[in-house]
């Protein structure tokens, strides 16, 4: 154990919540894209499923919206160290997605893709069973631009990068095909409670 | 990068998925690496919130400027608090990387550099990552920065200027007043302050502003400029949202943004 002379840290009563190696940002909800903010209206928003499915779809906004409503409240977190406490997420789950474009059983990952180009790869074991939204809304407004609005991606589980802000759509494959950050030195799947922060961990 | 277009315009895209901008390099899992033992080697002042802290890391593995790292302090009972940092230094500054650390109120980490830090003591550090940010020295480069988002683009100023770089380097630095400019006395024709509260006499007091992007996109060095912006999340959108009015290709922007 290598200790820093002087260093006494916080307090030690740790929110059991927080996953190894992160910390409680508050009230804070830093952003973090590396990318322009693009301009985009719900009317101009799609949401696309394609690939290995029996059928490929293409949602506008105003069919997504009507789509039966799904809410995740909890807490997310960021490669960067921190994460965000009972966050509430309103959207769809992606299961109602998935389940209407049937997707073949040789599917075993997704690539969620968004209107600016951003990827991000996923296995899509992690997609499923109620673990994944896409999300409108965050504690009651609409989703800000710099967040992701008018919709994102939203995988909790994993480390936020995975959860695609402006999100256009999911490619169904039969492999891992890495994402922006993937090809950028981070994880392959982003599990924040076994700190699977860059490849290799 | 796709643009905006409806969805009906975008031709099918095939299942080879490749939609993002680009990383600079290719970075493999042993950059990343272990946690490696740093030593504090000196503290240098940079200004009232801002200071530069030197550490000596034997095993670097070497960066690229615009790369950051992860740097970790182990309390006596074995608590840890981590965080990511820019590199601020040149990559060929042999064993050694800098950090400049602004000083957050209340920061776990950052306090504990601005209030307890000496030379001598140890921290550990994990690094470099990400290849995003990265720039290797091979295209002409503009790069826009605020307050401590400086920082990163330092490292490429000092690397240009290390290697004798022909390849044209520009940045525009924001800061609220000269006296808190971080490097002040290190910039040289290829860098143009903006001052948004007290300016020195003759320097206009403003906002980054299109009149500042003008004169630098009007150089259109070959193979255009490929834009670095860092800061605040807010600088950040402002100064993007300024270089995609003037033309710059939103596929030659890259954005890191201080949380």
């Amino acid at each position: 154990m290598n200790v820093t002379r002087g260093f006494t840290g916080r307090s030690r009563a740790r929110h059991p919540g927080l996953p190894p190696g992160q910390y409680d940002a508050g009230d804070d909800w830093p952003v973090l894209s590396a990318e322009v903010t693009p301009d985009l209206a719900p009317e101009e928003w799609t949401f696309r499923v394609d690939g290995l499915v029996a059928e490929e779809r293409t949602w506008t906004w105003a069919e997504a919206r009507a789509l039966p409503g799904s809410v995740y409240e909890g807490d997310i977190h960021c490669v960067t160290s921190w994460s965000k406490f009972g966050v509430r997420f309103s959207g769809v789950s992606l299961d109602v997605f998935l389940d209407a474009v049937r997707p073949d059983p040789a599917a075993t990952h997704a690539v969620a893709y968004a209107h600016t180009g951003y990827t991000t790869s996923l296995p899509l074991a992690d997609l499923r069973g109620g673990r994944a939204w896409i999300a409108f809304d965050a504690d009651g407004a609409p989703l800000p631009p710099e967040h992701g609005g008018p919709a994102r991606l939203l995988v909790p589980h994993l480390y936020f990068w995975k959860s695609a802000k402006w999100i256009a759509g999911l490619r169904l494959l039969d492999h891992d095909e890495p994402g922006f950050w993937e090809q950028n030195g981070y994880h392959a799947r982003g599990n924040p409670w076994q700190e699977q922060r860059y490849s290799g961990d | 990068m796709t643009d905006l277009a409806p969805a009906a315009e975008r031709a099918p895209a095939p299942l080879a998925t490749r939609f993002a901008v680009p990383g600079r390099i290719a970075v493999d899992a042993p950059q990343a690496g272990e946690w490696q033992p740093a030593t504090l080697s000196a503290i240098r002042r940079e200004t009232d919130r801002a200071t530069t802290f030197r550490l000596a890391v034997p095993g670097w593995p070497g960066h690229l400027p615009g790369q950051h790292l992860m740097l970790r302090l182990t309390a006596e009972d074995g608590y840890t608090a981590q965080r990511h940092y820019s590199i601020a230094s040149a990559p060929d500054d042999s064993g050694h990387i800098e950090l400049t650390l602004d000083h957050v109120e209340g920061g776990e980490v950052s306090g504990w550099f601005h209030t307890e830090a000496r030379p001598g003591d140890r921290v550990e550090v994990r690094g470099p990552v990400s290849g995003f940010f990265a720039w290797p020295g091979d295209r002409p480069a503009l790069l826009i920065g605020a307050g401590s988002g400086v920082v990163p683009l330092m490292s490429m100023v000092r690397h240009h200027r290390a290697r004798g770089l022909d390849v044209p380097l520009r940045l525009l630095v924001s800061a609220r007043t000269p006296e808190e400019l971080i490097y002040a006395g290190e910039y040289g024709p290829e860098t143009t302050p903006v001052f948004t509260r007290r300016a020195p006499a003759g320097t206009a007091v403003g906002r980054l502003s299109a009149a500042h992007l003008a004169p630098v996109l009007a150089e259109r060095p070959a193979g255009g400029w490929e834009a670095y912006v860092c800061g605040s999340n807010a600088f950040a959108e402002h100064a993007s949202r300024l270089l995609v009015a003037a033309g710059q290709p939103v596929d030659r922007i890259r954005v890191e943004r201080f949380g």
